[in-house]
This record gives C-alpha cells, structure tokens and sequence, in this order.
C-alpha cells in the first residue's frame, strides 16, 4: 500500500533570512499509511505543530518534500485538493466555531467548496451523526460544552470528506469528560471508517491509544514505533521533556523494587491484569 | 491573605432570553497559604468564580472580601486589590501585545512603578520560574513562540509583579509534561517556601492531586464538595457523574477493590500507589 503521508528529508525556518534561528524541523522523513493512528508528542517548541502544518499544506518545506495521497504540497494549484483530503482540529474551540447555529457552521466548508445544497445536506447530517451529535444540528454552539464544539469542529472538518484527521491538542482545553467524548470519536472514526488520524497531544494516557508514537525534539524525529516500545522506555521519554501514565510510571516503580512486572503496562486495566497474577 | 465569598451570585445577560446564573449563592472562604484546586466541569463556573476574586467581575449578588476590604466597597481601590491578587487567565497568550518578551514581561511591575534597574532583575526571575532561559528568549517577538511557549511568558508576567495570592485558571493547558511538572513544582514551591496563597482551576485530577492541600468543586453554578483532596476523591462515582473524574491510580485503586484486594479507596501519587502495592505484596508473601 502506498503511503498517504509521505515527508522525505523536510526541513522548515519561519525566518529563513535570519540564520540565528533555529530550524523548526531539521530533515524530517517520515510515512504514515492509510488507516494508521498516529501519536505525536514532543515538548514545546520541538515542531509538532509545524509538522502538521506541512501535512494540510499551511506550510511547505524550505527543503525537502511532503506528499500527500501522492500529491506534493509544492504543487500550488493543488494546496486546496490536499486540504480537502487532510482536515485540521486545533487547541481552542472558541476560535474555530463560525457559524450561530451548529448545522450552519458544519456546512461553511463544504459550502466553500461550491458543493450543491442537497449534497451539503447529506453531508451535514452524516457528519454530525459520525460524533453523535445530530441531536444538536438546531443549537447557538456557543451554549455547548468544550467537548461538544470540538466534535461540531470535528464534523465541520467531517464534511469535507478528509481522508486524514489531524488534532493539534484538540483535547487540550477540555474536561475529563470532553477529553474522553474527542478521544472516542477519532478512535471510532479510524476504526470504523478507516480514518487515518494524526493525533498531537501532552497527555501521554492519550497517546498510549494510539498504534504508533513519533517523538520529535528540536524539530528531529527521535523516536518512531509502536506505542508499546515507545512507551516501555521511560527514561528515554523523561529527557525528552515527556512522560509516561501514571500507571506505566507505576510498573516501574514495582519493577525496581523486584516485582515481576512487563515494562510496558499502559493502562489500568492491564495494569490490574498482571498485579492479579502477582498478588 | 485571605478570600471570603459571601452569598456570591453571578449572572450574564440578566433580563433576556440569554439570561445564565454562572455561580449561584457561592460561600467560601480561602486562608492564607492555603493551596486550593478548583475543579469542574466545563461551563460550572470556575473562570467566572476567579474573575471575582480581584473584582473583575461585580456579583450579581452577595459580595467578596478581600483581606477585610469588601470589593463591592466604593472605597476599595481595585487596581491595588489586582497587583496582591495576581490573575492567570485561561488562554493567557491572548494578553500578549508588546514587540518583544522582555517588554512583556515587564509591563505589570513598570506599571506598579518598580524602577527600570530593577525591572530586569523581576523579568529574569519571573521568566526562569517559568522554565524559560531569559537570555535566550527575552528579544524574541512573543507571537513567534510556540503555543508552550505564549503561555509561559503569560504566566511570568503575572509572576514579576510578586502577587500575595495567585490564581491560575489551568495554567498547564498545553505545556508539555516537563514544563507542566516544572511549573507545579514552582507553585508548591512558592507556596511552601513563600508562603503564597494558590488557587489552581484545572482539568487534570493527577495535577491537582499532586500539590492542593484543599479542593473544592464546583458543578453549575454551586460547590457541590469542599475537602482536603483525599476526601473528594472518595466520591468517585459523583466526580465522574459531573464530567470529571479521579487520578489514575486512584482508579487502579478502585479496579483492585473491585477484585477483592484490601486497598484504601484513593492514592493520590505515583509513590503512594507503589507503597499500597508493596504492602500488599509483603501481606500476601507472609500468609
Ligand atoms: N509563527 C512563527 N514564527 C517564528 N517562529 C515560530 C513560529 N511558530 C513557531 N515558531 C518556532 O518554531 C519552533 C517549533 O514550533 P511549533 O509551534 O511547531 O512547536 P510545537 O511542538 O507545536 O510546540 P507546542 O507544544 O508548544 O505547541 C519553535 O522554536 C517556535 O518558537
Ligand atoms: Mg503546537
């Protein structure tokens, strides 16, 4: 299978003039396939952002070359085809909301797009029902809670009929709650409907969700493997300005004082499973 | 110093049909040096709460005191009452406005009329409890930061003016667990050593389980549970029951009562954990 995100040695300065600063990505290559769900964790300022950025063609690379479901990004005349295919929800859902009614704000893109009103229609009605919320399509967004405008946000991308889904810490500003409703929905997305999703977050009980990890630092990618290895080097993870749950942080702790424990327990459930064998 | 909230209602748009009751009859009361997590759901009314604290907000009702001095009072001069009570905003990046970090940071203090050569001294001393290298940072532009970034120079610009009490509104939505770790050790820090009065609004229950010594929680509007943390996250089912939940390994805690294990309801730390589950395994060595 051919891959959907591909970046071959991708390098990127906001400032190119001023040879000071440093490079936001620094020789980045990377490929994603259809239907992966991506982790990117990395700490402030290592370019997670900027990366994402590259994937719906907000940025192209100062060297290097990003392509997209076989599109490069260099390509002007195609920045709207490759935003169309990879669809971004970001950190604050109050800036992404235009729209006064919930229904009107999901059919600003596609309407965008020149789509016929009958085919918005449909499109409306199954993105909103893709987050489980058609029962909003009628309400002001601005009396929904955070979790809930992030999935209009998410449906609003939805209607362009993305073929990837990037979250830029779309669950940042939520409560336990609302975290839980935005993680559900993508993982659903990707499951069910093949959804490659690129997931950028803090919270490492997040990520663990994830197939795979990358780790950027300083606009590198440090590390790129499935969640279990990533995550089962906690040290690592540690000086990288990161860190594991609370419950793999937990292993390790019972491991070193000589409890037989995997290194890459990840959740509680699993955590339970192997203190039950022990205790 | 200390907050007293008497009767505290607070309502937007009163009188048309988009009429919200954000906090209704709130009575608390904050010591001195005492660390409280705030925490709720979104839209119970904590960012709406803290706005009150320093008179940002006027009640709708019922009033708040702040070290004696009632805020609703004519004679209370609420710009002083703003430099004690310092206020980190939810989205604080969105206050940035001056060219460079350095001026930004400074702002607060050169308006509370500390001299030019002392202003570096606060700016430095603001931006390294914040985890930010000031030599490096200080000339750069704050728009050309990343998003961790913004909200670190936000929250030195608060730190440079030496509030009494300081009160963040999640502070560490968006720092990386490093920088979140860092800045919850130089909150607990300044409270132990400072004897700084703390009031944290967060959405993360391992974060507030860490370093409050008080929590209180609020729910539309009202506080539905007032405790020092271990006894809050006792009632599980009812935090989970308004959109919130419990630290990790209190959660284990529970999933291993449920199998029958004799642990205690709430682990508030890693550590902690570690020390119930040792035990746990030394008991079962010796039968
Ligand atoms: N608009 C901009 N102009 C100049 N430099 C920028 C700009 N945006 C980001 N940078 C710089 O580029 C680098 C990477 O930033 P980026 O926003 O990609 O990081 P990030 O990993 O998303 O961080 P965070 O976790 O804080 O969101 C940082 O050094 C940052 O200061
Ligand atoms: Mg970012």
């Amino acid at each position: 299978m051919s891959a959907i995100i591909r970046m071959e040695g991708v390098s990127f300065s906001y400032n190119s003039d001023d040879p000071q600063q440093t490079q936001a990505l620094q020789g980045v290559s990377l490929s994603i396939e259809p239907g992966e769900f991506v982790a990117i964790v990395g700490r402030n300022g290592s370019g997670k952002s900027t990366l994402a950025k590259h994937i719906n063609a907000i940025l192209t690379p100062t060297s290097g070359e990003v392509w997209v479901d076989g599109i490069s990004t260099k390509d002007t005349d195609s920045v709207f085809a490759i935003r169309q295919i990879a669809g971004m929800v970001f950190q604050n859902p109050d800036n992404q909301i235009v729209a006064t009614i919930v229904e009107e704000d999901v059919a600003f893109g596609p309407e965008n797009l020149g789509i016929p009103s009958d085919e918005i229609r449909r499109r409306i009605d199954e993105a909103l029902s893709l987050v489980r919320m058609s029962d909003y399509a009628l309400h002001p967004p601005h009396l929904l809670s955070g979790g809930q405008k992030q999935r209009v946000a998410i449906a609003g991308v939805l209607a362009m009929h993305p073929k990837i889904l990037i979250l830029d810490e779309s669950t940042a500003m939520l409560d336990p709650l609302g975290r839980q409703e935005v993680m559900e929905t993508a993982l659903r997305l990707n499951r069910e409907r093949g959804m490659t999703v690129v997931l950028i977050t803090h919270h490492m009980d997040e990520a663990v969700r994830a197939e795979r990890v990358i780790v950027l630092d300083r606009g590198r990618v440090v590390l790129d493997g499935s969640t279990r290895e990533v995550f089962s080097q906690v040290d690592l993870l540690r000086q990288l300005g990161l860190d594991v749950p609370q419950v793999t942080s937990l292993a390790q702790l019972l491991r070193e004082q000589g409890l037989n424990l995997q290194p890459d327990v990840l959740t509680v459930g699993e955590m339970v499973e192997q203190l039950c064998q022990l205790l | 110093m200390s907050i007293t909230i008497r009767n505290l209602s607070s309502v937007y748009n009163p009188g048309t049909p988009f009429e919200v009751r954000a906090l209704d009859n709130i009575n608390l009361s904050i010591g001195e040096g005492e660390f409280v997590g705030l925490i709720g759901p979104t839209g119970s009314g904590k960012s709406t709460l803290v706005q009150h604290f320093n008179g940002l907000i006027r009640p709708s009702q019922g009033e708040v005191v702040v070290d004696g001095r009632s805020l609703t009072d004519k004679a209370t001069d609420l710009r002083e009452v703003r430099q004690r009570v310092g206020l980190v905003f939810q989205y604080p990046e969105h206050q940035l406005f001056e060219e460079t970090v350095f001026a930004d940071v400074a702002f607060g203090p050169k308006n509370q009329g500390v001299p030019e050569a002392e202003l570096k001294e606060r700016v430095n001393e603001a931006l390294t409890l914040v985890g930010l290298d000031p030599s490096a940072i200080c000339d750069r532009s704050p728009f050309e930061l990343s998003g961790g970034q913004m909200r670190r120079v936000a929250i030195a610009g608060i730190l440079a003016m030496r509030p009494k009490v300081l009160v963040l509104d999640e502070p560490t939505a968006g720092l990386d667990p490093q920088g979140r770790d860092e800045l919850l050790d130089q909150l607990q820090q300044l409270h132990s050593r400072a004897g700084m009065t703390v009031i944290l609004v967060s959405h993360s229950m391992e974060d507030i389980a860490r370093v409050a010594t008080r929590l209180v929680v609020l729910h539309r509007g009202q506080i539905v549970a007032d405790g020092s943390p271990r006894q809050v996250f006792t009632q599980a089912k009812m935090l989970m029951d308004v959109g919130l939940g419990v630290p990790q390994v209190t959660e284990l805690m529970l999933a291993l009562r449920e199998k029958g294990y004799p642990v205690p309801e709430v682990a508030l730390t890693v550590e902690e954990a570690c020390a119930i589950i040792l035990g746990l395994h030394r008991g079962g060595e010796g039968q």
